[in-house]
């Protein structure tokens, strides 16, 4: 295991620093089915982690440990240093991590800009009685959490939609806005889901390229679940391979592509 | 600064009007821009202090008087003061189109030798690396927007905030040096050189000098009584001539407040906002407002689309009148009054031209009825006719003198002659220096005597005194039987249909006229949504049945008005096709501005043209195309040909039907 002192310079000189998440042994079982055998790998500060997997390889199941929302029967998740004990959604969120979905979860009915501000929800700190009346403390935090909104409207370059209603969005654009509503938090950690499924070449590349500046201009620690083993490829520094709840593969994108078990899982190896 | 000005009577160059606006204009604003989503703004105090941080900086970096500093980038006040900035230094700036390829731009800076360059952001630090491997001089590149440039090698890369840093900490030392510089500025220097998009050939540096500008700024706030209260939007593109004298000539002789837009997509909400009093757009802009008013309205309840029906049926009747102050009775100026409150008003309000004052157009033709449309809403959209080289302004509509078929009387200082083939000569205080490093070009557009060839054709109305342009003076040809060929009068007649984007007409030296047409998806899109055609692209739609019978009953009726034009009825289209691809500046078949690249577009299709001319029913064809990447790739499409009705000459027809 790597030590948690170092920190690597990658090529592009992006900075690697220690581990930053550590999953040990983890089994997660829904009844009789298991959906992760003994899994255990890490995720380094300021990395892009790929988990890759054909479908039904527990790639979301093992999202939704690391965000809080299975609890695994056996196996322990380590956060900076400490063991994480069963915790809710929101407090896992308290705790800097923000995510994605796969099937889009935004509010249809609100504005961009609104969808948006729901992200600052854990940086608000002022009463309710405050909020309701718009006074004071509850005042100057809206101006500090809009104007943290309008820098992520800006650099995901959104700004023309800002007003408009997220149910009246293209498919691409709504899910830069969950995007966007996921980076306002300001997250340590983002976990992203699936985030090209179901997008055309040219929206596969703006997606591409914000999540590579997202984690250039941010410094975030990116986990990201992806289909496309291309994308997957281009963007992360390392990658897991799932296949049928247990890991076949862990390293490098290149090691990753010359792993033999890693192929016969995506191609398919006869059975004789 | 003043006292210099005090001497000389009027200020000399574009910096001296800066510190003129700023003992004069101090507290009022003269840049804002939408940021953040929300509007900020700079004082004409605040804007000199920025401008003068910039120039400090560049001698920092040691620029030296006469560098060329190449500026690319989309509209935003950081850009203008970099413009200005090099001015006050002694360079000049060379603002460039920011959407040319690496390639392109690699000619113009290679040309210019510009040592500096400031580019807006990533995309354009790109190019410019890319331009360094074949063009040399190229020494610094200074960026505004510093995302995703932090691991860029920065050894001769900075960012413009860091350059001001330099300036402001090098002040004392540097600013004798900025002083002598300023001061020693002359009216006959230059003071910016613009590259023409240029409809043939490599594109030529029009050098204007501070006399240009400033007496064309001069003379044209003037004539349109423009007043330091005005707003306007600079949304057009930097390197073009129009928002160089209304962003820097106009607004710094004036002293009113330029705006830039947040960006380019949210242009229309930012124009909303603004409400500019003094507006600026291609006749494409009108266009494309227009059809997007139409097609909502279309969308609207029944008793809103006749409330709108009748009232714009009551504008356009009484509007024009209005507006130019000709006499109109009280019961229509009571129902005009009614219309506007009802219709009127919040449809300017929509379309963000509330407060507009004095609107032009120009760059092309615009069709009567879009036109008249916005003149009958009570918008003073007037013409103007322009180049480059005449820093602008050659013709333009007085307020209450406005017609679309012409395009002014000429503007004050310009003398215009026309010459015996038609061409359209002017002389004016705005005749740009010369081209850089181009004396040949320089001596066959400009004779000794300041004489320009605009390449134009066109004639004086007689009762009027109004121009009118025909075409483009070598686009006016003959047919084989001697006939006058003017292709783009012709071509503007089908464009002023919404469903045809672009039209190029062939029939130079043959005997009977042809056409390419483009349709505009837009349009006539959500014309086949309407009525239930499914299409799957740009290509299937332009070949449909439907649309290819649509488009020829357009030809037919441009056909008809053309039969009554005695000296043009030679001109009638015969045959046509619906081209499988939009005519575009990326593969070199427009240019930057959007004009038709004839030489270009018959070379290209030569297979196409022929087709036209040896009586197919349709060809098959495949055309290599640029993405906006720059990647190349193929289209493959089978085109029909149709033939269009064509009415012979009137004495013969008789003769035929009897």
């Amino acid at each position: 295991m790597n030590d948690m002192s170092t920190s690597t310079v990658t090529e592009d000189g992006r900075t690697i620093g220690g581990v930053m998440m550590e999953m040990r042994n983890i089994t997660l079982r829904f009844g009789g089915v298991v959906a992760i055998k003994d899994i255990s790998f890490d995720i380094r500060e300021g990395e892009i982690r790929a988990i890759i997997g054909p479908n039904g390889a527990g790639k979301s199941s093992m999202l939704n440990v690391i965000s809080g929302f299975y609890h695994p029967q056996e196996g322990e998740v380590w956060y900076h240093g400490a063991r994480r004990k069963a915790m809710k959604p929101y407090q896992v969120a308290r705790q800097g991590i923000a995510r994605t979905f796969q099937n889009i979860a935004l509010f249809d009915g609100m504005s961009v800009l609104d969808n948006i501000m729901t992200g600052r929800i854990n940086h608000m700190s002022s009463s309710f009685l405050d909020q309701a009346i718009w006074w004071g403390k509850a005042q100057r935090e809206e101006v500090e959490h809009r104007r943290k909104a309008e820098e992520i409207i800006d650099f995901l370059e959104i700004q023309a939609i800002r007003k408009t209603p997220v149910g009246r969005l293209p498919y691409g654009l709504k899910k830069r806005v969950e995007l966007a509503r996921a980076l306002v938090a300001e997250p340590k950690l983002l976990l992203l889901d699936e985030p090209m499924a179901g997008m055309n070449v040219e929206e596969k590349e703006d997606m591409s390229r914000f999540i590579l500046d997202v984690n250039d201009e941010f410094g975030t620690t990116i986990a990201l679940i992806e289909h496309d083993m291309g994308v997957v490829m281009d963007l992360s520094d390392r990658v897991v391979v799932m296949d049928y709840g247990k890991k076949i593969g862990d390293g490098s994108p290149d090691e990753v592509r010359q792993n033999q078990e890693v192929i016969d899982a995506y191609l398919g190896v006869a059975h004789d | 600064m003043a006292e210099k000005t005090a001497v000389r009577g009027r200020p000399q160059s574009v910096p001296e009007l800066l510190a003129r606006n700023v003992a004069q204009f101090g507290s009022k604003p003269a840049y804002r821009e939408k940021e953040f989503g929300i509007w900020q703004s700079w004082t004409w105090r605040e804007a000199a202090v920025e401008i003068e941080s910039i120039a400090l900086g560049f001698l920092a970096l040691g620029a030296a008087e006469g560098d060329h500093i190449a500026i690319i980038g989309r509209n935003r006040p950081a850009l203008y003061w970099s413009m200005v900035a090099a001015m006050k230094i002694g360079a000049v700036p060379v603002p460039l189109y920011q959407d040319a390829s690496a390639e392109e731009m690699a000619y113009v800076v290679d040309h210019s030798g510009a040592r500096f360059t400031i580019c807006g952001d990533q995309e354009q630090v790109d190019k410019v690396i890319e331009v360094q491997e074949t063009v040399k001089c190229v020494e610094h590149i200074i960026y505004q927007d510093p995302r995703g440039l932090r691991k860029y090698d920065h050894t001769t890369l900075h960012a413009l905030s860091d350059i001001q840093g330099e300036g402001r900490a090098a002040r004392e030392r540097l600013m004798p040096e900025l002083e002598r510089r300023e001061g020693k500025l002359e009216y006959d220097d230059t003071c910016v050189m613009l590259y023409t998009s240029g409809t043939t050939g490599k594109p030529k540096g029009v050098v204007l000098s501070n006399r240009n500008v400033i007496e064309t700024a001069k003379n044209s706030s003037e004539f349109d009584h423009l007043r330091p209260s005005e707003d306007i939007l600079a949304y057009l593109p930097m390197a073009w001539v129009g928002d160089f004298i209304f962003s820097i000539g106009q607004a710094y002789w004036t002293g009113f407040c330029t705006n830039c837009p947040e960006s380019a997509d949210t242009m229309m909400t930012d124009l909303r906002e603004i409400g500019p009093t003094y507006y600026f757009a291609p006749p494409r802009v009108f266009e494309t407002q227009l059809t997007n008013v139409m097609i909502r309205m279309e969308d609207a309840g029944k008793f809103k689309k006749r409330l709108f029906d009748k009232y714009m049926a009551h504008a356009k009747k009484v509007g024009p009148a209005i507006l130019d102050g000709k006499p109109v009775s009280m019961g229509d100026r009571i129902k005009y009054w009614i219309g506007d409150k009802l219709i009127y008003g919040p449809l300017k309000n929509t379309l963000g031209f509330s407060r507009v004052r004095v609107g032009y157009t120009a760059g092309e033709a615009i069709g009567p009825e879009i036109f008249e449309f916005y003149r009958s809403l009570g918008i003073n959209l007037k013409q103007l006719y322009g180049q480059t080289e005449a820093t602008v302004f050659i013709t333009a509509q007085p307020d209450g003198e406005v017609r679309a078929d012409t395009v002014g009387v000429p503007s004050p200082g310009v003398e215009i002659k026309i010459a015996e083939n038609g061409e359209i000569f002017y002389r004016s205080p705005g005749t740009f220096v010369e081209y850089y490093k181009n004396p040949e070009s320089t001596a066959d557009t400009k004779d000794a005597e300041g004489w320009v060839a605009t390449g134009d054709a066109g004639f004086f109305e007689e009762e009027t005194g109004h121009l009118r342009i025909i075409d483009r003076a070598k686009d006016v040809g003959q047919m084989a039987d001697g006939s006058l060929f003017a292709p783009k009068y012709v071509e503007n007649k089908l464009k002023f249909y919404p469903d045809i984007l672009e039209a190029v007409v062939f029939g130079n030296g043959r005997n009977r006229c042809t056409a390419f047409i483009n349709i505009d998806l837009t349009a006539v899109g959500n014309w086949a949504e309407r009525n239930n055609i499914a299409y799957g692209s740009y290509q299937e739609l332009a070949q449909h049945p439907r649309v290819l019978n649509t488009i020829q009953e357009h030809v037919e009726t441009v056909n008809k008005s053309l039969a009554n034009d005695e000296m043009l009825s030679g001109c009638q289209i015969h045959r046509f096709l619906i081209l499988h691809k939009e005519l575009d500046a990326d593969d070199g078949e427009m240019t930057r501005t959007r004009k038709v690249r004839r030489k270009i577009i018959e070379e290209k299709f030569h297979d196409l043209i022929t087709a036209l001319y040896d009586g197919s029913d349709e060809i098959y064809t495949e055309t290599e195309v640029t993405y906006e990447d720059g990647r190349k790739g193929k289209i493959k499409a089978t085109l029909q040909i149709r033939d269009a009705a064509v009415i012979e000459d009137t004495a013969h027809t008789r003769v035929a039907a009897e």
